[in-house]
């Protein structure tokens, strides 16, 4: 009886998002009157908006995927080998931007780095750039603390920190030879979501005024009837691509399979 | 002056003594066990040489320099661990590589050295694995490999065999020692196992509460412990209180007999009590020629233990725990059954109160 139950729960939760998803990519094929076609889609990729702005997006996630890398790899790994009664307070921190709107944010952003400020980095498009990145980054921060504090928690930190020191290696060799290397696969998994985010963030690219494929998709939406959709589709596609690659990942990395 | 100094290590964490003015030299090439039970500072010791953790005072000097202030990647060590420390990311070969690939030693010699340590821990085949394919021993020897290919000065060994089943720790242990020999490197070994301390090491320090209590070779700390702590620790221990009688002839009282261990054993005073320790082995079961001292005893356990029968009988108030050797033609006595243990006064240890 309760088996029963639980394959009827598990049946209206997969109606429940698949029945959308469904309407929708049949909604997108619907262009032509009275025909299914890919009209929508060929429009979609035949715009060089669409180019221009996704080109731009996947520049600045992978930028964005590197300053998360370079700053939460090294600060999880102090953190459980030096600090572990301060992982609470680190948690805490990289738990900030999902409660602080992002909107605050980049007001803040635009109060402290406007032109007549100090470091003027709106005053200029790579200025801006730099900052919107960095925005990226803390809207990407509790995914990528949690994704590399999970991945740190599968190995002995600190017997491999110490076996490799007395092995000769200083810090640097050690973060880049045997921590990164370690916890490779947990990155990944943080760097797609990271990607996934920056790929379908509207405010900060929106407020800063630059051409993020987010406003793009709102911007769209907004004048188009068939086309979102479709646009919607290859978000989809997109996303699902990027965790079949995490588990391909995970597939061809040999040791990683110990692991689980 | 010996190849590696420790003098006056202390290390205090918090409120909490953890290492007392322990001073040690080692020579090139010895291989020196710290044993004592867990928590006394063995591996406290093992750190500070290893530059894991700064002395509180006390100095550190390996070849003459005096690395106490360096730190360990700076001081040409090599460390093997409890837990399986090999990197999980690396093969054998790679993970063996690794302390020349941060020397900078060229590849082509590295490659040789790498082949040259697998050959020497016997896993020449299994270079190109990862550490999740081996059993637990076959991962210690290639941490051991990794350990030596950088030709480290000191060799330091935390606990290396506590984690593997006992057949793979007799024989890893003996496999250590030989390479160990083979290679003439200066050696610490940290153990809480007493057979494994006295089976390989040329010396053995026993630490009691962050103290060396006694230094010195395995025959000798087995045979004359210096404290009641080492004798208790190192091996069984029958310990029997006596009455000293008269001390210039040697004369003591035990379960109400009269001992006699000779002129200048005992440097008690009459009247006192002092400590009588004997080795299993030193006790016979009835009466022997040479074995002057016979005291009563009821057999209270047997244990047939092959070659060995040992054997629990009482003594006045004591217990005492002695070994005979399995004979075909004598089979052990009952239990409950009243008998003799004899003894010879020569194979008495007098211990302090
Ligand atoms: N980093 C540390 N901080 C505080 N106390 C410690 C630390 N390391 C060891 N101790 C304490 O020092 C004592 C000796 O520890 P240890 O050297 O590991 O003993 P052993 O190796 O002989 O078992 C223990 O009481 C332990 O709790
Ligand atoms: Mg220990």
């Amino acid at each position: 009886m309760t088996r029963v139950l639980a394959w009827l729960a598990l049946l209206l939760g997969v109606l429940y998002f698949l029945l959308p998803l469904a309407g929708m990519t049949e909604f997108s094929l619907k262009m032509r009157r009275g025909e299914y076609s890919f009209d929508a889609y060929r429009k979609v990729f035949e715009d060089p908006q669409f180019w221009a702005t996704f080109s731009y997006s996947l520049v600045l996630a992978a930028a964005t995927i590197l300053v998360g890398v370079l700053l939460v790899v090294p600060t999880a790994y102090w953190v459980r080998l030096k600090l572990p009664q301060a992982r609470p307070v680190i948690e805490f921190i990289t738990l900030l931007p999902l409660v602080i709107p992002a909107i605050v944010i980049v007001f803040g952003y635009i109060r402290l780095y406007n032109t007549s400020s100090l470091l003027p980095l709106t005053g200029s498009a790579l200025g801006t750039d730099i900052l919107l990145t960095m925005g990226y980054a803390t809207l990407a921060l509790p995914y990528m603390y949690r994704a590399v504090d999970t991945g740190l928690r599968t190995i002995d930190v600190a017997t491999l920190t110490e076996a490799a020191q007395s092995l000769g290696a200083g810090w640097f060799t050690i973060l880049a030879r045997i921590i990164l290397p370690n916890v490779l696969v947990a990155v990944l998994s943080g760097a797609f979501l990271t990607l996934a985010i920056v790929i379908g963030e509207f405010t900060m690219a929106a407020l800063l005024n630059r051409p993020a494929f987010g406003p793009y998709m709102q911007i769209l939406g907004a004048n188009r009837a068939y086309e979102p959709p479709a646009l919607a589709v290859i978000a989809f596609a997109i996303t699902w691509g990027c965790m079949g690659l995490i588990q391909l990942v995970t597939r061809f990395s040999k040791h990683e399979r110990a692991k689980v | 002056m010996a190849f590696l100094e420790l003098t006056n290590l202390e290390k205090v964490f918090g409120t909490n003594r953890v290492v007392t003015d322990f001073t040690l030299g080692i020579e090139k090439g010895e291989f020196i066990s710290l044993l004592g039970p867990s928590g006394c500072g063995k591996t406290t010791v093992l750190r500070m040489v290893a530059g894991f953790e700064t002395p509180t005072s006390g100095t550190i000097r390996i070849d003459g320099q005096d690395v106490t202030a360096l730190r360990t990647n700076q001081r040409a060590i090599g460390m093997m661990f409890q837990a399986y420390a090999l990197f999980p990311n690396m093969t054998v070969a790679d993970n063996v590589a690794f302390g020349l690939k941060v020397k900078g030693v060229p590849k082509g010699e590295r490659d040789a050295r790498v082949a040259e340590m697998l050959r020497l821990i016997g896993l020449s085949d299994l270079g190109n694995r990862f550490p999740f394919q081996m059993s637990g021993g076959q991962q210690q020897r290639v941490a051991l490999a990794r350990a030596l290919a950088p030709r480290p000065r000191v060799l330091l060994l935390d606990e290396p065999l506590s984690a593997l089943d006992a057949k793979v720790r007799v024989s890893l242990r003996n496999e250590i020692r030989e390479i160990q020999r083979e290679l003439g490197i200066t050696t610490i070994f940290v153990t809480h196992d007493q057979e494994e301390a006295m089976s390989i090491s040329d010396r053995i320090v026993v630490m009691n509460g962050g103290i060396a209590e006694q230094a010195g070779a395995p025959f000798d700390i087995y045979n004359n412990p210096r404290t009641r702590f080492v004798a208790g620790f190192v091996g069984t221990l029958n310990m029997f209180t006596a009455t000293v009688e008269a001390p210039e002839q040697g004369l003591l009282k035990v379960a109400g007999q009269t001992v006699a261990l000779g002129t200048g054993a005992i440097s008690a005073r009459a009247g006192e009590t002092v400590t009588l320790a004997l080795r299993p082995e030193a006790i016979h079961l009835g009466r022997a020629e040479g074995r002057e001292v016979v005291l009563p005893a009821t057999i209270e356990e047997v244990h047939f233990l092959g070659s060995v029968i040992r054997v629990r009988a009482r003594v006045a108030d004591t217990v005492v725990a002695l070994d005979t050797f399995n004979r075909a033609d004598q089979p052990p006595p009952p239990i409950g059954s009243t008998g003799e243990i004899s003894f010879s006064a020569r194979d008495v240890i007098l211990l302090p109160q």
